[in-house]
């Protein structure tokens, strides 16, 4: 086996005028899993795309499980699975059908793929749903059946580009457990993402990407570090000179304060009860505090920390709570997506 | 749970298999003409073009214009079926051309791409699937026209024979429709083939009326259409009435031969180029 299963030395990728991937490289060690992190449109899914043969690359290579993905794309193919970010599913099978064919083409006999994708439709909790049409099934069923099939012929590479986007918590959470499960396992996995928490908890190692390129990677402890942890204000109700000492002693370090002397800022690192002392210290200095928030390191605050621009068009904080709206929970029909008759 | 999820280690890199043997690409060709058919049977409307269509087509054309059209040795009704034949097995193959837009619309494609099977199977596993359904359609407008007065005195291999050359016909049709639908931004402009391209293909031809009466460069495209040839064809291997047997064009005069000949030489153009709009088509 290969050191280094999933490689990508100088991706250069157009689509038209637009340049999803202006030179990106990265490597994942065997059996370690690599966080792609970036905001939509910074090339993920391009990268993802080329690694797993489906684009060609203008400039650079590819390596996966040490086979060079432009020369060899149909070896690559038997080493790896793949769950895309929107489910590639056949809406007019069964979930089962969906698998078994899966299986059939990865050159699988039919009764071993039958077996195969019972035992996934188990491990998925789809059991119930397995003789059900696909088109029926809500965004988080779609997405476990995804990930079911990228795992069916047990590839030693996972490509999963954003498992979770789009799920509601409970979904989420029952996705990570999977993929956590799989990192015990041995396999290498390179998993895209837009949530830091989502790296953080899955990742080894995380490579941030804008705009085509890397701009920082690391583990997630370096990486929250340059996020320099959580961010603590202070509103106070009236002016109080003390106020940014008392704070300072608290949370060791440096306390910006603005031009009325009323709004205090300052990184701290996250700790439980923070807000609490600060409150209580604040109170035996006799200083009235209207209001005080902390607020967790998010994507935003590491695109701002290594960028110093936020994400375009977010707002803030780019955590799963605020994720887009329109969910669909476990069980609930999704909005029908599929074909309608394939003959008119 | 582990269990179910452990995965195998990577296969070195010298164990690599870069062809599909013959038998992995039957399965998968199997495995994808399954998929089609199900698709059909999730959707029964689907098969209304080859169930419906053929029994209003022989329905209308029989009573509307049969006492309209004298047909020279024989009855309108023996005349029109093998006509009838061709007309909508022709314009059924516009559901490849659909079929396939629509595969190449949804994410489903991707999954074929990324998975390690033998690609030509999509195309493959499609015009099989079609061509089982056209046997339905076959099957369709033969006992409506029974059903209607429809009579050969042909032995059985000649009347299978008429409706094979029919259906081989169609087959390679499929694939000229395989490479519309490859080149189709969706599946309602390949639905627009049928009406632009199969419709006047199957209707400039001798399959409703004899072409003798058609002004001269109008019979002259008529008697050259494969569709003419394929109903004489057929008309000719089913003792029916035909009256282009009196026209000089080579076709004509020849129908089993020229019907297999625009067939092969269909495939031999249509599949490779299909083959290869959908290299082009699933690269980027």
């Amino acid at each position: 086996m290969a050191d280094t299963m999933i490689e990508a030395d100088g991706l250069v990728k157009s689509y038209g005028e637009t340049r999803a991937l202006a030179g990106v490289s990265f490597s994942v060690p065997a059996g370690s899993v690599l966080g792609l992190l970036g905001p939509n449109g910074a090339g993920k899914t391009t990268a993802v795309r080329i690694l797993t043969t489906l684009a060609l690359p203008d400039a650079g290579q590819a390596r996966v499980a040490g086979i060079d993905v432009l020369a060899h794309p149909a070896d690559v193919r038997r080493q790896i699975g793949v769950a895309a970010q929107d489910a590639t599913l056949d809406g007019l099978l069964t979930g089962r059908q969906n698998l078994v064919l899966v299986g059939e083409l990865s050159g699988t006999r039919t009764g071993q793929a039958r077996a195969r994708a019972a035992e996934l439709l188990e491990l998925f909790e789809l059991a119930g749903a397995a003789d059900r049409v696909v088109k029926g099934y809500s965004g988080g069923m779609r997405r476990r059946l995804d990930l079911a099939a990228s795992l069916l012929m047990r590839p030693p590479v996972l490509f999963l580009d954003e498992p979770t986007t789009g799920l509601d918590p409970v979904s989420r959470q029952r996705v990570w457990e999977v993929i956590r499960e799989l990192t015990g396992s041995g396999v290498t996995l390179l998993l895209t993402t837009q949530y830091l928490d989502e790296a953080d908890a899955l990742a080894d190692h995380i490579v941030v990407v804008d705009h085509g390129q890397v701009i920082a990677d690391g583990t997630p402890r370096e990486l929250k570090e340059r996020s320099r942890g959580a961010h603590v204000e202070v509103t106070l109700a009236g002016p109080g000179p003390e106020a940014a000492q008392v704070i300072g002693s608290l949370v060791g370090g440096q306390v910006s304060v603005s031009a009325d002397g009323l709004r205090l800022g300052a990184a701290v690192d996250s700790a439980p009860g923070l807000a609490t002392g600060l409150v209580r210290a604040l109170d035996q200095a006799g200083i009235l505090v209207d209001n005080i928030e902390v607020r967790q390191p998010s994507l935003d605050d590491v695109f701002f920390a290594l960028t110093g621009a936020h994400i375009p068009g977010d707002g803030g904080g780019s955590g799963p709570n605020g994720m887009g709206t329109g969910q669909a929970g476990p069980g609930e029909s999704a909005a029908e997506r599929d074909s309608e008759g394939a003959r008119a | 749970m582990t269990a179910a999820i452990a995965q195998r280690p990577g296969d070195p890199a010298g164990t690599r298999r870069i062809t599909h043997g013959v038998a992995e690409r039957v399965r998968n060709v199997v495995s994808m003409t399954r998929r089609n058919l199900v698709h059909i049977s999730r959707e029964p409307m689907q098969l209304s073009d080859v169930t419906i269509q053929p029994v209003l087509f022989t329905v209308l054309f029989i009573y509307l214009f049969g006492g309209a059209i004298p047909i020279p040795g024989g009855s309108y009704t023996d005349f029109i079926l093998a006509g009838l034949l061709a007309l909508n097995l022709t314009t059924s193959t516009m559901g490849t051309a659909v079929g396939l837009a629509t595969d190449l619309h949804e994410g489903i494609i991707d999954r074929f791409r990324v998975l390690p099977m033998w690609r030509p199977a999509v195309l493959v596993g499609r015009s099989l699937a079609d061509l089982l359904t056209a046997c339905l359609c076959a099957l369709v407008v033969a006992v409506t026209g029974l059903a209607v007065g429809w009579r050969t005195s042909a032995g059985l291999p000649s009347i299978i024979a008429g409706f094979a050359i029919v259906l081989f016909f169609a087959y390679s049709l499929s694939w000229v429709a395989a490479c519309v639908g490859l080149n189709s931004k969706s599946p309602e402009s390949a639905a627009s083939f049928g009406f632009i391209v199969l419709f006047p293909l199957a209707f400039v031809s001798n399959a409703m009326v004899p072409t003798q009466h058609m002004p001269g460069w109008l019979q002259a495209v008529a008697d050259w259409n494969p569709v003419s040839a394929v109903t004489a064809a057929a008309r000719q291997l089913w003792d029916n009435p035909n009256p282009s047997a009196s026209i000089s064009a080579w076709p004509m005069q020849h129908p089993i031969e020229a019907s297999l000949a625009w067939t092969v030489l269909i495939l031999a153009v249509a599949a490779p180029l299909a083959a290869w709009y959908f290299r082009r088509r699933t690269t980027e």
